[in-house]
């Protein structure tokens, strides 16, 4: 049970995808305008994660290794079509915001990655404590940067105005460039960083 | 026409304003001579399998394709993800033995990464684009010109600014690979702020 924890945990902090693996970038930079749409993707991603990370583990001893990758892109693919389809059917307002970053999530590393680093040879439990650790660890930092870029790029949270605008009124000036892609770049760049001299500290204080 | 394909070499560049292929966009800018290999590739794959993914969605996936079979009403749209995949990496796998057989040097060069190109998500998206708007296979072709030398533009400036970079003085925990890599987002934030300089730009 230990090492379960461990391998879900892990990701999270100390092996994020994002920050620390550099994947499945394309998405993290686009879809977090706001927080809603960044919890859409990470709900998205974690279910496709999982699933693929589910079955590719209980199929690793049949598929073949030299046709591993295509069979790998015919799971990962269905697995996303079906959210997609979900998504637009239950959820057409956000379907129509994400675009057609639901469907690129077929070439997020970050899935193809763990399905090739781990799933293809681990047992299914840690197979999926892996997926749901990486969704995590993709979900906290979509969270960190679409709360900052919604906070100060608009001065609201999830929709709800907290900060009152000055043009109508309040004192709060919006940012207007964290509306614009190089908002993503910089945004993620610091996170990057960070946690790269968090992580050279930890290991300094270590031995 | 032109319109449309400067567009889409610089308002609608797909690494700086759509992020699209960040992931190769981060590996491939070591060296300049990598990079424009590798911006080449991208841009012979994309001016490929644009059209005919083009082509499979209007002819075999799109509402109505099937009608003169008298199955009008089928929509296989739902299947274009799977096919466009297909198609881009028989494409990749047939662009790697073509190389492999006529330019062994070239081939050499780009190595890992032509494979790679199978999961750069540049060329799914324009595929997903190219449906989205509703382009016909004229302004198709031009669309996928455009938006492989804008990608190309993108990593050779990229790579040549870090070639320039390497080896100066850099803030702290700038030693380990992960955070040089914090530093190439900067560099790639401030290109696109850069492009943003396009948005707006009309011709008449």
């Amino acid at each position: 049970m230990s090492r379960f924890i461990q391998t879900l945990t892990r990701p999270v902090l100390e092996d994020n995808p994002i920050t620390v693996q550099l994947l499945g970038l394309c998405s993290a930079l686009a879809v977090t305008k706001s927080l809603e749409t960044a919890f859409a993707m990470s709900a998205a991603v974690a279910a496709v994660l999982v699933g693929s990370n589910a079955v590719i583990s209980l199929l690793r001893g049949v598929i073949p290794h030299p046709t591993r990758l295509v069979v790998q892109i015919t799971i990962i693919a269905s697995m996303v079509i079906v959210t997609d389809q979900l998504i637009a059917a239950f959820a057409p307002e956000l379907s129509r915001q994400l675009s057609i970053f639901v469907s690129l999530i077929i070439t997020n590393c970050i899935i193809l990655g763990r399905a090739e680093a781990f799933a293809m040879t681990h047992g299914v439990t840690e197979s999926i404590a892996d997926a749901l650790g990486n969704a995590l660890g993709y979900l906290l930092l979509l969270t960190c940067v679409g709360a900052i870029r919604e906070l100060l790029g608009r001065g609201a949270l999830f929709g709800h105005q907290l900060l009152p605008l000055a043009r109508e009124g309040g004192w709060f000036q919006p940012l207007e460039i964290l509306h614009l892609p190089p908002a993503g770049f910089f945004l993620i760049a610091l996170f990057i960083g960070l946690s790269s001299v968090l992580r050279n500290r930890s290991a300094k204080a270590a031995p | 026409m032109m319109t449309l394909f400067l567009e889409a070499v610089f308002v609608e560049n797909l690494a700086l304003a759509f992020f699209l292929g960040i992931c190769t966009l981060l590996g491939g800018s070591r060296r300049l001579s990598t990079a424009v290999g590798l911006g080449i590739a991208i841009t012979v794959v994309m001016t490929i399998t644009l059209p005919i993914n083009h082509l499979i969605h209007r002819f075999l996936l799109a509402p109505g394709a099937w009608a003169w079979a008298g199955m009008a009403e089928l929509d296989l749209s739902h299947l274009s993800l799977i096919c466009f995949i297909g198609s881009i990496a028989a494409m990749v796998q047939i662009l790697e033995m073509v190389l492999d057989r006529f330019f062994p040097a070239l081939a050499r060069g780009l190595g890992i990464f032509l494979p790679l190109i199978t999961v750069n998500c540049a060329i799914l998206g324009g595929s997903l684009f190219m449906v989205d708007r509703h382009y016909d296979l004229g302004q198709t072709v031009v669309y996928a010109v455009g938006s492989g030398v804008g990608w190309a533009l993108a990593v050779a400036a990229l790579a040549a600014i870090r070639e320039r970079v390497d080896g100066e003085h850099l803030p702290e925990g700038s030693a380990s690979d992960s955070a040089s890599q914090a530093l190439v987002f900067a560099v790639i934030g401030i290109m696109s702020t850069a492009y943003m300089a396009f948005s707006g730009v009309r011709l008449p």
